[in-house]
């Protein structure tokens, strides 16, 4: 099922948590909404569920405006960020609930109820707890007799609350890989919520990055990662480093010298370079590259991680080095970054 | 792939660390002075309630339970509880629900008001409905010519103890649903269930403990109190007495048999409140520290 977020405005209590939010999630697709705590990620998920009504605009599912029904009515499969599974019930009970409470004249007789929900257990790995309490499994049990249970009532979407969230980090890279197998077998249209961007970029076809009530960025992880468009893009997704720069007839400048990089299309004036410090060409002698003292070096796994003072005003910028590269402290490296990107000064 | 990690999830019993132990004789010291006063407050009075009761004799024991006005007071103490029960019991459901999930002005200042009962002496309780209902009383003349009568009658008594034990089963309920929030609401509703079947198979069951708790109390309270109903009843022998006001005719007629046989009745039923209570707990304790959050 396809599904369109259109203008969407949400405010809390008039604190707007959404601004004027547009998004195409294409059918089948496993996307990611990605952003820091406060971003909105959550309230455009529930939007979309149906737990939260919009201020402006409409939610379509397909063809349907889908904002003025109720939850139930939308038949989504949410899964909570703590599973919100039912303390009394036993997991078989659980995944069975949603068909349970359905009209008697949609309802499946109890054995066949029965019957679904040990299908479903078998498919997220759990035969033979279905008697079960929830307090006598563990966290990753947990959340995936959530997801069964959501997937019980055949969602046309289903949405997932940081669904590794309260994990820990082992479990949740198994959990991950297994997500997206379940995901390509059941082809469900699935958003999930996180604000870990290595499970956003690992996991979803579509990541969406969002920050402060709006969308900065939507893409694959390739187009996230390599093109970012916004220096939050930049900073948030990976590791990233900038310096302010002037940028004159195309070319880049720091303070009194060029440092090799055109950028012909540029606005002449101040700017700020944004690069991945993995992404840079060590030169040997400097005509047209920045140079800088190393500050402070760290060994980060398989790298060197290295801080340097660039010009007269002390600007610290981080790079990676090779374990075995030379440089000491107060010693001088010279570089350029490889791929970059100018955005216009703040 | 079942996690291999399944642990037991008892809550761990730790040994305390040499530092919180007190010593041997500290120990024992305050294992004394917990049993004495026990001793002192609560099981000789007791002993005492069952030994005058029975002190001449079986026959005479159940002789004064069968008089008349006795029975009468056992039948009016269990008629207000039928009534003050199940109505605090949807009272205290409603408040605990509008409290817990809800966010609204005035909360704070209902919660307040919702534990005035616990802080004003029944005396007081009483007293108003006299003030509200009596003949000088504010609706006194209206009632009057409607051949309405609540003071000194049914109607007051059950007032009286609907006011003394509305806080029971809100003030169990309340915390319970705060600390369980909206989410297996929300979950419910996300499968497709109606606010009535999330309330039914969801909110229900996860307060259901609790809510029994509170009915419990609730209940021991009604058939107990003394003061708020003793304002409003009047003491019409066989009409208005409740069982503790009855105790209180008796005990003053010098009746001890006859008081105390009564008011053992009342400490049999704080007895099996107890007992009820403990074997809830022992029963269902797994289930119950489970309802309480995993």
């Amino acid at each position: 099922m396809e599904v369109r977020v259109v203008n969407v405005r949400k405010e809390f209590e008039r604190f707007p948590a959404l601004h004027d939010v547009s998004l195409d999630i294409r059918s089948g697709e496993l996307i990611a909404l990605l952003g820091p705590s406060g971003s909105g990620k959550t309230t455009l998920l529930r939007l979309i569920a149906g737990l939260e009504r919009p201020t402006k605009g409409a939610i379509f599912f397909g063809d349907e405006d889908a904002s003025q029904k109720s939850i139930q009515e939308r038949n989504v499969g949410f899964v909570f960020q703590h599973y919100a599974l039912f303390r009394h019930m036993t997991v078989a009970d659980n995944i069975g609930f949603g068909l349970k409470v359905r009209h008697r004249a949609a309802r499946p007789s109890a054995q066949e109820i029965r019957r679904r929900a040990m299908e479903l257990l078998d498919l997220v790995q759990l035969t033979g707890l279905e008697k079960r309490y929830p307090a006598q499994l563990s966290g990753g049990q947990r959340q995936r007799v959530a997801l069964a249970r959501a997937m019980a009532i055949e969602p046309k979407v289903l949405l997932l609350d940081e669904p590794f969230g309260a994990l820990d980090a082992q479990v949740r890279r198994e959990l991950r890989r297994w997500l997206r197998e379940i995901h390509d077998r059941t082809g469900h249209t699935t958003v999930f919520v996180t604000h870990d961007q290595e499970e956003a970029l690992e996991l979803a076809d579509r990541v969406v990055v969002m920050s402060q009530g709006r969308i900065e960025q939507v893409g694959t992880a390739d187009d996230i990662y390599d093109t970012p468009n916004s220096p939050f893009v930049y900073s948030f997704i990976g590791e990233s480093s900038s310096l302010p720069v002037k940028v004159e007839n195309g070319e880049v400048w720091i303070a009194d010298r060029p440092i090799g990089l055109q950028a012909p299309h540029a606005p002449s004036g101040e700017a700020v370079l944004h690069f991945r410090p993995h992404d840079v060409d060590l030169l040997d002698g400097c005509s047209g590259c920045i140079a800088g003292t190393v500050a402070a070096s760290r060994r980060v796994a398989g790298t060197r991680r290295v801080e340097l003072e660039i010009g007269g005003e002390r600007q610290r910028v981080e790079i990676e080095l090779p374990v075995d590269h030379p440089a000491a402290q107060k010693s001088r490296v010279a570089f350029r970054p490889r791929r970059w990107k100018l955005f216009p000064a703040a | 792939m079942a996690d291999p990690e399944i642990k037991s999830y008892e809550p761990l019993h730790e040994s305390r660390s040499a530092a919180v132990t007190e010593s041997g004789p500290v120990r024992v010291t305050l294992t004394i002075v917990t049993l004495v006063f026990l001793g002192v407050f609560l099981l000789l009075p007791l002993i005492i309630v069952f030994k005058e009761a029975f002190a001449k004799g079986v026959g005479a024991y159940f002789e004064s339970l069968s008089d008349a006005d006795t029975r009468s007071a056992i039948r009016l103490t269990l008629l207000v509880a039928a009534i003050s029960v199940p109505l605090n019991l949807v009272f205290g459901l409603s408040a605990a629900w509008a409290i817990a999930k809800f966010e609204f002005k005035g909360k704070a200042f209902l919660t307040t008001l919702i534990d005035l009962p616990f802080s004003v002496s029944p005396v007081i309780s009483g007293l108003v409905y006299v003030l509200l209902f009596g003949a000088q009383g504010l609706l006194g003349a209206w009632l009057k010519a409607h051949g309405i009568q609540i003071l000194f009658a049914v109607p007051g008594i059950v007032l009286a103890t609907v006011f003394v034990t509305f806080p029971f089963v809100a003030r169990e309920l309340i915390p319970l649903m705060q600390e369980q929030g909206n989410g297996d609401e929300e979950a419910a509703l996300s499968l497709g269930a109606s606010g009535w079947q999330a309330f039914w198979y969801v909110t229900l069951p996860n307060v259901k403990w609790g809510l029994l708790y509170g009915m419990l109390l609730c209940n021991a309270r009604a058939m107990g109190e003394f003061g708020a109903v003793s304002v409003v009843s009047g003491h019409i022998r066989g009409l208005t007495n409740t069982m503790p006001l009855h105790v209180e005719i008796l005990y003053n007629e010098y009746n001890a048999v006859g008081a105390f046989a009564v008011a053992s009745l009342l400490a049999g039923l704080a007895l099996v409140t107890l007992v009820l209570k403990t074997l809830l707990e022992m029963r269902y304790g797994a289930e119950l520290a489970a309802t309480r959050g995993h």
